[in-house]
């Protein structure tokens, strides 16, 4: 589906981001990508939808190639790449439909995005978007008055309604507590496999990471040091990625996730059906 | 070096001996010019003048009070005029602004290096001059009376409104803009969804600032033959009526609480 090849990435600065990474993500497949601070992972997804400009190498999007794309055919191909950021990245000052709904700002002209007209199938599959992330009572709340977890939820509101093949998802739960980060990304997990949708998701947070997606690549200095499964992914695997580190506490804590992660599991099954306060209840418990 | 060693302590101090010289040197030579200054001044006034100025203050203040109320009514049309050349001004002036800051402020501008220097330096040239000057100019252009007034007006505006607009736009938060662009979303949609909403609050803070501004300019301009309640007041200065000038400086006064009042209220309203 999507076909990394000998992308490398140099800044103005000098700094190498990335050098020569090749990956390559599956219809449907969930990578996360972890990595230090600094190893390259934002400007790899970034290079993705050209939000920055790779110096070489190629992206093929089924047989098209993102890099040596003209700026039309980029905006139309930006479509099916659907975006998720760490600070959410919601217009703050518009409200929550309108975020939404600004997820199918490629499809349809200005006049109609300026005045707010958009096709009644927009706004029937926005307050389905909605419903599926918990948030149909909030459709007249403006951005800056939600929490963090909501504000994300309106995000991935927003990357759905582009109608993506792909997610690129930079540091989804960053910014979030530890019950709304798994919350999330169950959430885009979730989402992805009922759409059959490919991620890839940056992410810092290893144990989650391993919790929630079935292959993770490990990056450090701008490269692939790990590809594989997460229950392939031991000690000397991390201190290759992170340094050395005493790395028992990591794993401790990921068994005590999984069950947690279980009950959080089954009260999630409920909460589809009911909404987001009832599901809040009933995950406390 | 501001940490020293003295009998294996050390000592840290904001600066060290030579920085601390210097600033007490610049203090000295800032004092000594400022003395200077001030001697020129006190030979070059003609303090004969001076030593009467309460005695003449006391005299003006006596002839201005117990203004004739009935000119009240000869000034309430000026007023209006003045008002509307303010507000007429300020509209021409946001409306050519506006567009000048998206093509001034480097983030949003579409050429660094043709437009934007253009841009810049329009605003700088209409910044530069006061209105006053623009009035006196267009007087001469334009002949005297209200179309002169309004366009000294939205020159001057256009640098104030563009430059605090252009400074907004570069303040904004990329992650917003670049969460728009990766939606798929055409450059005006990115401009409609991701900046616009962004600046909109200081828009309107600026647009209404500016206006405050203009109805107190607008009141002047009329002394080169702008139009608005400036024509009366240099009249009634030049025939030494100062009752009328007081009842002229009391309904400036009225009208300047009432503008205060409305932007207030409407910077209020919109953030």
């Amino acid at each position: 589906m999507l076909q990394i090849e000998g992308l490398t990435m140099r800044y103005p600065t000098g700094d190498l981001a990335l050098d020569n990474v090749d990956l390559t993500v599956e219809r449907g497949q969930v990578i996360a990508l972890i990595g230090p601070s600094g190893a390259g992972k934002s400007t790899l997804i970034r290079c993705v939808n050209r939000l920055v400009e790779p110096t070489a190498g190629s992206i093929r999007l089924g047989d098209i190639d993102i890099v040596r794309m003209g700026r039309t055919s980029l905006r139309r191909t930006r479509r099916r790449l659907g975006m998720i950021f760490q600070e959410y990245a919601l217009v703050e000052r518009l409200s929550v439909m309108e975020n939404v709904l600004s997820g199918r700002l490629g499809y349809v002209g200005f006049w109609r995005s300026y005045l707010r007209r958009y096709p009644q199938s927009d706004i029937d599959e926005a307050f389905r978007l909605l419903e599926r992330v918990g948030l149909d009572h909030m459709v007249d709340k403006r951005a800056d008055a939600l929490s963090g977890g909501q504000r994300q939820r309106v995000g991935i509101a927003r990357a759905l309604m582009q109608n993506p093949d792909i997610l690129l998802v930079d540091e989804p739960t960053a910014s979030l507590d530890p019950k709304t980060s798994r919350q999330i990304m169950r959430l885009i997990t979730g989402l992805c496999r009922e759409r059959g949708l490919g991620a890839i998701i940056n992410i810092h947070d290893v144990p989650l990471a391993m919790q929630f997606v079935e292959r993770i690549v490990g990056l450090r200095a701008g490269e692939i040091v790990y590809d594989g499964p997460p229950s392939g992914l031991d000690d000397a695997h991390l201190t290759e990625i992170y340094g050395e580190e005493d790395w028992s506490g990591t794993r401790a804590a990921d068994r005590e996730e999984e069950a947690d992660a279980a009950k959080a599991d089954a009260a999630l099954k409920v909460a589809a059906r009911v909404d987001l306060p009832e599901m809040k209840k009933v995950a406390a418990s | 070096m501001p940490v020293t060693q003295i009998d294996d302590r050390k000592v840290w101090q904001r600066r060290d001996r030579a920085q601390q010289l210097r600033i007490w040197l610049g203090w000295l030579v800032g004092v000594a010019l400022f003395m200077v200054c001030w001697e020129y001044i006190s030979r070059q006034t003609i303090w004969i003048f001076v030593w009467d100025a309460p005695q003449q203050a006391f005299d003006m203040a006596r002839r201005m009070s117990n203004p004739p109320w009935g000119y009240f009514d000869r000034i309430l049309w000026p007023m209006w005029d003045t008002i509307n050349m303010a507000t007429l001004g300020t509209l021409i002036g946001v409306v050519i602004a506006t567009p000048l800051a998206f093509l001034a402020a480097w983030n949003t501008t579409p050429s660094r290096f043709v437009l934007r220097p253009l841009a810049l330096g329009i605003i700088v040239t209409s910044r530069s001059i006061n209105s006053l000057i623009w009035a006196l100019l267009l007087v001469l252009i334009l002949g005297p009376g209200l179309m002169a007034g309004i366009i000294a007006i939205a020159l001057r505006s256009i640098g104030f409104v563009g430059k605090l607009l252009y400074e907004a736009i570069e303040e904004i938060d990329e992650n917003q803009v670049e969460a728009i662009r990766a939606t798929g979303a055409a450059p005006t949609q990115v401009l409609s969804y991701g900046v616009w909403p962004q600046i909109l609050p200081a828009f309107a803070g600026i647009s209404v600032y500016r206006w405050d501004i203009n109805i107190r300019e607008a009141t002047i301009l009329g002394l080169v033959g702008a139009g608005g309640i400036g024509v009366q007041l240099s009249a009634s200065v030049n025939s030494l009526a100062w009752g009328q000038v007081s009842v002229i400086f009391i309904a400036i006064l009225l009208t300047v609480v009432v503008s205060e009042w409305v932007s207030a209220k409407v910077r209020h309203a919109i953030i």
